[in-house]
C-alpha cells in the first residue's frame, strides 16, 4: 500500500510540476490541482498508515491501550484540502479574466509586464 | 491571563476586518474606519512591545492544549518587532491607500482584504507551530491575490497569473516539507521540532527538507534564482498595493527563514554555505537589474531583490554580530521599502508617469516634496547618519570576523551599485529638466483632487521618513533591539523553554 501510494505521489508530482511548466493557461490549473492533491496525499502517507481505532482513550483506562490512528495528519489534510481548494478555485477565475482581457491562452504571449514603460 | 496580550494586536486585526465587510458600500466609512483602527493597532502594538520587551518572552496555548500538542502563539522580541513594524507600515499605507486608491477599487472590498492581509501577517509573525505558519501563510498569500487583481486591468492580470503561480508552488514545497517533517518527527511545534529534528539520525532526509523549506520561503523571500515573479508583478497593482507588498510580504518569507534556520535546522555548515552563495547571488542580480530599468516602480521591485540579500547573509554567516545586522536592516528595509513605493505612487498622482524618461523638473517644482523623498531615497543607500548605514556596519564586521571575504564584496559592491542606482534616479527624475508629458484625460493628478486626498497622500511619506530618521539618529536603540533579537535568536534553548517548560494553563 505505501509503495503504492508513494509511486502516485510521484507521478502526481511530476505531473503537476510539467502541466504548470506548459505554456497553456488551462493546464496551469490542471497542474496545480494535481500538485495539491499530490502534496496532501503525502501528508497522508507520512502520518503512517496504520489500521487502528479512533484515539480515544476508554473511561477505565488512562493510556491508550490498543494501536491507534493518528488523527493529526487529518486535521492536516482536511485545512491542506480547504485551503487549496479555495486556491483552485480563485486561479480558475483569474484564468478565465485574464483569458478575457488578455485575448489569449499563452503564457508566452503574456509579456505586458515586461515591456519597458 | 496577561499572556492573551500578545494575541490582541492579532485579535485586532480580525476585528477590524470583519467589521469592514459590514460596511461594504460605504467607502467612506470604510477609509475612517480603516485609518482609525490602524492607528488603534499601532497604540496596542506598542504596548504589547514594552511589555515583551520589560517581560521577556510571552507564550500562549490556544485553547489550554499544552505544548507541543496544541497551537502555541508566541511573543519573543523577534516576533513582537515584526509586529510592531507591520502595524507601522499597516498605518501608513492605510492613510495611503484611504487617499490614492480610487473609489471604484475601494467598491470592491479593498479594505477588509487589505486587513486580512495584515492579519495573516501579524499571525505569521506569532505563531509557534510550523502547521499554523503555513495556514497564516496562506491567509497572506489569498488576501494578496486579491489585492494585486482588484481593478482587473490587462497588466494587473498578467502580472497576478504570475504572482499567484509561483507563490502557490512555493505553499505546496512548504507544505510538501511539512509533510516530510511530520513523517520524521511526528510534531509540528516548533520548539519540540528543534529538540526532535537535533535527534533523527537519517541526516540526509533532515538535509532535504531543509532544501525544501529553503526553497519555499526562498520563492516567497525572492532569493536569487526563484525571485523572478517580482519584477513581473510589484509594479503593476495601485502604488497603495505595492507599498505593502513590497514592506512586508517578502519579509515574512525572510522572517520565515530566520526562524526556521536559527531553530529548527541549526549547525548546518552546508546550508550556511548555501544561503551566503545565494545571498551574494541575490545581492548582484537584484542591483544589476536595477540599473537596467526605466520605470522607477520596476526599479524599486529590484532593489527589494538585491537587499534581501543583505538579510540573508547575515543569517548566512550565522553568528551573533551577523544575525543583528541582517535583523536591523530587516526593520530599515520594511520601513524604506514601503515609503519608497509610496513615493513612486504620489510622483505618479503629480506627473501621470513613473518613466524615468518622461519624467523631470520634480527639483524645481516641489522643491519640499523633493527635500521630503530625499530622506528614504538616501537611508536606503546608507550615507551616514543615515538608516541604511548602520545595519552594513554589523555586516561588514561580522564579514572580517569570518574571513568571508566574497561576502564582503558582495555587500560593498552592492551597497555601491545603489548608490549608481538612486543617483540616476535622482539626476532623471528630480534635476532634469521637465519633459513634456501629454496630459492625460481623466485622470486624478495630485493638483486636481481635493486638500484632504493630498494630505492622505503625504503624511504617511512624512510618517514613515521621520521612522527613517529615526533609525538613523536613534541606531543606538535600533541597535540594542537588534544584538537583543540576535542574542534570543542564537540561544534557541530560551525560545524552547519557554514553549515546553512553560506549560502553565492560561485561564
Amino acid at each position: 500500500m505505501e509503495v503504492l501510494l508513494a509511486i502516485i505521489i510521484g507521478i502526481l508530482y511530476a505531473a503537476g510540476v510539467y502541466m504548470i511548466l506548459r505554456r497553456s493557461l488551462v493546464k496551469l490549473i490542471i497542474g496545480i490541482i494535481l500538485l495539491g492533491n499530490g502534496a496532501n496525499l503525502l501528508i497522508f502517507l507520512l502520518g503512517r498508515i496504520t489500521e487502528g481505532a479512533p484515539p480515544i482513550i476508554p473511561e477505565d483506562s488512562s493510556v491508550f491501550t490498543e494501536a491507534y490512528a493518528d488523527p493529526v495528519p487529518q486535521a492536516l489534510i482536511l485545512t491542506a484540502i480547504v485551503i487549496s481548494f479555495g486556491l483552485q478555485s480563485f486561479a480558475i477565475i483569474l484564468v478565465k479574466r485574464a483569458h478575457k482581457v488578455v485575448k489569449t491562452d499563452d503564457l508566452d504571449e503574456m509579456n505586458a509586464t515586461d515591456e519597458d514603460s | 491571563m496577561t499572556q492573551q496580550i500578545i494575541l490582541y494586536p492579532l485579535l485586532l486585526q480580525l476585528l477590524l476586518a470583519i467589521l469592514l465587510m459590514f460596511f461594504w458600500n460605504k467607502i467612506k466609512a470604510q477609509r475612517v474606519i480603516s485609518m482609525v483602527g490602524s492607528a488603534i493597532h499601532l497604540v496596542v502594538s506598542i504596548v504589547v512591545f514594552a511589555y515583551i520587551w520589560n517581560n521577556g518572552t510571552q507564550t500562549l496555548q490556544a485553547g489550554s492544549w499544552e505544548a507541543p500538542f496544541g497551537i502555541t502563539f508566541i511573543a519573543d522580541t523577534f516576533a513582537i518587532t515584526m509586529v510592531l513594524l507591520t502595524s507601522i507600515a499597516g498605518f501608513a499605507v492605510s492613510v495611503f491607500s484611504a487617499g490614492s486608491v480610487i473609489s471604484g477599487r475601494l467598491k470592491f472590498g479593498y479594505f477588509p482584504i487589505y486587513h486580512f492581509l495584515l492579519l495573516g501577517l501579524t499571525g505569521a509573525f506569532l505563531t509557534g507551530d510550523i502547521f499554523n505558519l503555513y495556514v497564516w501563510f496562506e491567509i497572506i498569500i489569498i488576501s494578496s491575490f486579491v489585492l494585486i487583481t482588484i481593478g482587473g486591468e490587462k497588466a494587473q492580470l498578467e502580472g497576478a497569473v504570475k504572482y499567484f503561480t509561483l507563490n502557490f508552488l512555493a505553499s505546496m514545497i512548504f507544505l510538501t516539507a511539512i509533510a516530510v517533517l511530520y513523517g520524521l518527527t511526528g510534531s509540528l511545534n516548533m520548539a519540540d521540532l528543534a529538540n526532535k529534528v537535533a535527534a533523527v539520525e537519517n541526516r540526509a532526509l533532515v538535509e532535504i527538507t531543509a532544501i525544501l523549506f529553503l526553497i519555499g520561503f526562498g520563492i516567497k523571500s525572492a532569493l536569487f534564482p526563484l525571485y523572478y515573479w517580482l519584477p513581473a508583478s510589484y509594479h503593476t497593482p495601485p502604488s497603495a498595493v505595492s507599498a505593502i507588498f513590497g514592506g512586508l510580504l517578502t519579509k515574512v518569507g525572510v522572517y520565515a527563514l530566520i526562524r526556521v534556520f536559527t531553530l529548527i535546522f541549526v549547525e548546518d555548515v552546508f546550508l550556511d554555505q548555501i544561503l551566503l552563495v545565494l545571498a551574494i547571488f541575490t545581492l548582484f542580480s537584484g542591483a544589476l537589474g536595477a540599473l537596467v530599468q526605466n520605470n522607477i516602480r520596476k526599479i524599486f521591485s529590484y532593489l527589494i531583490i538585491s537587499h534581501i540579500g543583505y538579510m540573508i547573509i547575515g543569517l548566512g554567516m550565522y553568528t551573533e554580530v551577523a544575525i543583528a545586522g541582517g535583523v536591523f536592516y530587516l526593520i530599515h528595509d520594511i520601513m524604506i521599502k514601503t515609503n519608497l513605493f509610496m513615493v513612486s505612487g504620489l510622483i505618479y498622482r503629480i506627473k501621470g508617469s513613473n518613466s524615468m524618461r518622461a519624467l523631470g523638473g520634480f527639483y524645481a517644482n516641489y522643491p519640499k516634496l523633493s527635500l521630503l523623498i530625499f530622506i528614504p531615497l538616501f537611508s536606503l543607500i546608507g550615507i551616514p547618519p543615515l538608516s541604511g548605514f548602520w545595519p552594513k556596519i554589523s555586516l561588514i564586521t561580522a564579514t572580517f570576523n569570518s574571513e568571508s571575504y566574497w561576502s564582503l564584496a558582495a555587500i560593498i559592491f552592492a551597497s555601491f551599485l545603489t548608490l549608481v542606482v538612486i543617483a540616476k534616479l535622482w539626476a532623471e527624475v528630480f534635476w532634469k529638466d521637465a519633459q513634456e508629458i501629454p496630459e492625460r484625460p481623466r485622470f486624478r493628478y495630485f493638483h486636481k483632487v481635493k486638500n484632504i486626498k493630498r494630505v492622505e497622500m503625504v503624511v504617511p511619506i512624512i510618517f514613515l521618513s521621520l521612522v527613517t530618521l529615526y533609525i538613523g539618529f536613534g541606531a543606538e536603540h535600533v541597535q540594542t533591539l537588534s544584538a537583543r533579537i540576535a542574542s534570543e535568536l542564537m540561544d534557541s534553548q530560551q525560545y524552547i523553554d519557554a514553549v515546553l517548560n512553560n506549560s502553565q494553563i492560561t485561564e
